[in-house]
């Protein structure tokens, strides 16, 4: 009951008209992100973080996630109306919520996909609510070798559970380990990888990359497309809000499995696009007529928008309590954290309680004003999108460069944020998957300050990652996860070895 | 569903052909990435050891933990480029064709002009000219309405950064004749 307590601390430090104006314009701001194509969840905060720069933590934490709420929420428009999935996120919700928009139905998919994306982060939340705490108490106990060992597990499931090919990843990851040790060494103070610079020796920053891999990259793709668009405009009155609510009951099935899987997927580096499809594929195995999903059905649109909220929410989780991003937008709001001056992790509930349960309280109140603003404003948003990607395509650049030059006042960091672009063009057109390079960007020197002061204190000695049963667990799950395409097919093989035979005695 | 129900309907005039030849397969791009990031890996693998990889008394020396990540890099692409030039799927997936190449320099080649205008006359008047051009060039939006969209998006810039949120950029010899 502490949690309930701080939790409404939290909600005090909210109330304010400056905080609650920042959340309006942080949600509007989101929804608009959202909506646009070429721009999305990650490339939104990181373009519009250095206009916090100048705020306090919490202002600033409040207006940013608002933006990521936004997105979430700014995703599903286009998906209904337009068949045009506005994130990766809600491409399971055109399914379902385009054959309900060409049916006449726009009115109640979008509020379904409103309802549930709320539902599903409102679960998020509360999960946030009382385990993060938990959590975060536990990892104060972590010595170097410990966190080493989490940071350890973060990248080996991203190996081994990811879906793109292994090397791809690996690539990904100690490229971004690679560049995040760029400059001077915090350790000894030796310049690294410098080359004799003067613009290397501060290091490549996480934030000018990302605009550059997520803002640059994503307009060069989305200009190799057929922008052209046609699709439905609606308004939503009260009475459909109303009536698609008191049918909500039964399907509460469906949401609790939609919640649980995006809860889960979010926490671990699944990510939402992974869990809203298995969200709305799991909907499709337990309905009792399956084939009538994909024809605008109700649950089509619940299923994937409350997993893909869920699991954009529960990413935050692993980022309050360990200082571990769940997710690419969790990653940029931690290097967000890092330039305000607070240092993400266990300690944050600690030194800064104001910070996290404002942030937390947040997560609620931005919900809510979420919802009743795009139920409220859909068509607005819609008709965003009658603006010409030829004038939407070159502000989106402008507002990169300025993002990108503000973070240390460098003209360098623009050049390289159009490198970054590139890089982030090829990468994704090849299947290199871009998340781990973020994440391995942002956790790449305190996953090395971590280890070398685990190396210090064991005097070199690798052992020291088994040394008792905490971190020897956590190590090894973290080698269990690297090779698990491996032991799952060994599984398999000795599984059909096995399996013959009985079934050769069950004949006989 | 009936055509009037449609009430958005944005066209695409530039769009790119769908029929258009393509510049490359995904294979050469696998493989020319690969060897880039083997050279790459390489580079820093060697100023790494140069730096140090080893122990001293104090610990691992700076270039402990990098070398054996360049390593592991140059392993990963070395692999990456194997099996891109045994797969079969790669060498018949397009990575881009002609037509998708021209609209992608069509953004490229302004940002990169965008980036050098910047250097030399400060991002305000960089801004003004990208977007104004690309509006009028690539979009084929009215003259008028590309100058006013450009001149109040910068504007609007100019004031929500550089007056409102003390967010300085850099700036030409236009702004200095203004007293900024």
């Amino acid at each position: 009951m502490e949690a309930f307590g701080l939790l409404l601390h939290g909600f005090a430090v909210l109330l304010t008209w400056k905080i609650l104006a920042l959340m309006m314009v942080g949600l509007v701001l989101g929804i608009f992100v959202g909506v646009l194509p070429g721009l999305g969840g990650p490339n939104g905060v990181a373009i519009l973080l250095p206009l916090t720069f100048t705020m306090d933590p919490t202002s600033a934490i409040v207006m940013l996630s608002c933006i990521y709420w936004g997105a979430l929420f700014g995703g599903a428009i286009t998906s209904i109306l337009f068949n045009i999935p506005g994130e990766a996120w809600s491409v399971a919700t055109t399914f379902d919520g385009y054959p309900m928009a060409q049916q006449g139905r726009a009115a109640e998919a979008l509020t379904a996909a409103f309802t549930s994306s709320f539902i599903g982060s409102l679960v998020a939340v509360l999960l946030i609510t009382f385990l993060a705490p938990v959590i975060s108490s536990f990892a104060l106990k972590f010595g170097p070798p410990e966190f080493f060992a989490v940071y350890l597990l973060t990248f080996c499931s991203f190996v081994g559970l990811g879906r793109e090919d292994k090397h791809k990843t690996v690539i990904s990851m100690a490229l971004g380990l690679l560049l995040a040790g760029v400059g001077m060494d915090t350790v000894s103070g030796q310049l690294r990888m410098t080359f004799g610079s003067a613009d290397l020796l501060r290091g490549i920053n996480f934030l000018v990359a990302v605009i550059g891999l997520f803002g640059i990259s994503e307009i060069l793709l989305t200009m190799e497309e057929r922008l052209a668009l046609r699709g439905h405009a609606a308004s939503i009155s009260l009475r459909v809000v109303l009536s698609v609510w008191k049918d909500l009951p039964k399907y509460w099935a469906t949401l609790l499995r939609s919640s649980v899987i995006g809860c889960w997927l979010g926490i671990t580096p699944g990510g939402a696009i992974a869990a809203s499809f298995m969200g709305y594929n799991l909907a499709k195995r337990f309905s009792k007529d399956p084939d009538s999903f994909g024809k605008g059905r109700i649950e089509g649109v619940f299923a994937p928008e409350t997993a893909a909220h869920a699991s954009g929410t529960a990413a935050l989780l692993p980022m309050l309590a360990l200082g571990i991003p769940g997710s690419g937008t969790a990653a940029i709001l931690l290097g967000g954290l890092m330039v305000w001056g607070l240092n993400p992790g266990p300690l944050l509930f600690v030194e800064h309680k104001d910070f996290v349960w404002g942030l937390i309280a947040s997560m609620y109140l931005g919900n809510v004003v979420g919802l009743v603003l795009v139920l409220s404003t859909v068509p607005i948003f819609a008709a965003i999108l009658r603006v010409p990607f030829a004038a939407v395509a070159p502000m989106i650049v402008v507002s990169c460069a300025i993002g990108a030059y503000a973070i240390q006042n460098a003209m360098f960091d623009i050049w390289l944020m159009l490198v970054f672009g590139v890089v982030g063009y090829v990468f994704k057109k090849i299947g290199i998957p871009l998340a781990p390079f973020t994440l391995a960007l942002v956790l790449g020197s305190r996953a090395e300050d971590a280890f070398r002061l685990s190396m210090i204190g064991s005097g070199g000695d690798l052992r020291v990652f088994w040394s008792n049963a905490l971190v020897g667990s956590i190590t090894t799950l973290a080698f269990v996860l690297l090779f698990w395409t491996v032991i799952s097919r060994v599984f398999e093989v000795i599984g059909r070895l096995v399996r013959p035979n009985e079934a050769a005695r069950t004949q006989s | 569903m009936s055509e009037s129900e449609l009430e958005i309907v944005v066209d695409d005039p530039t769009a790119p052909e769908e029929n258009s030849p393509a510049v490359t397969s995904n294979r050469t791009v696998e493989v020319v990435v690969s060897l880039l990031l083997l050279a790459l890996a390489l580079t820093l693998g060697y100023d790494n050891w140069r730096t140090g990889m080893g122990w001293d008394p104090s610990g691992p020396e700076a270039g402990y933990f990098p070398f054996y990540l360049a390593v592991i890099l140059a392993a990963a692409s070395l692999y990456g480029l194997i099996a891109a030039l045994v797969s079969r799927a790669a060498a018949s997936e397009t990575f881009v064709t002609r037509a998708q190449l021209r609209r992608v320099m069509a953004v490229f080649v302004p940002t990169l002009l965008f980036c050098l205008v910047t250097q030399f006359l400060g991002l305000y008047v960089a801004s003004f000219l990208l977007i104004a051009g690309f509006m009028w060039f690539v979009g084929r939006i009215a003259l008028w309405k590309s100058l006013l969209t450009a001149f109040v998006f910068t504007a609007l810039m100019f004031v929500t950064f550089d007056i409102a949120f003390d967010v300085i950029m850099p700036k030409g010899p236009l702004e200095a004749a203004f007293g900024y």
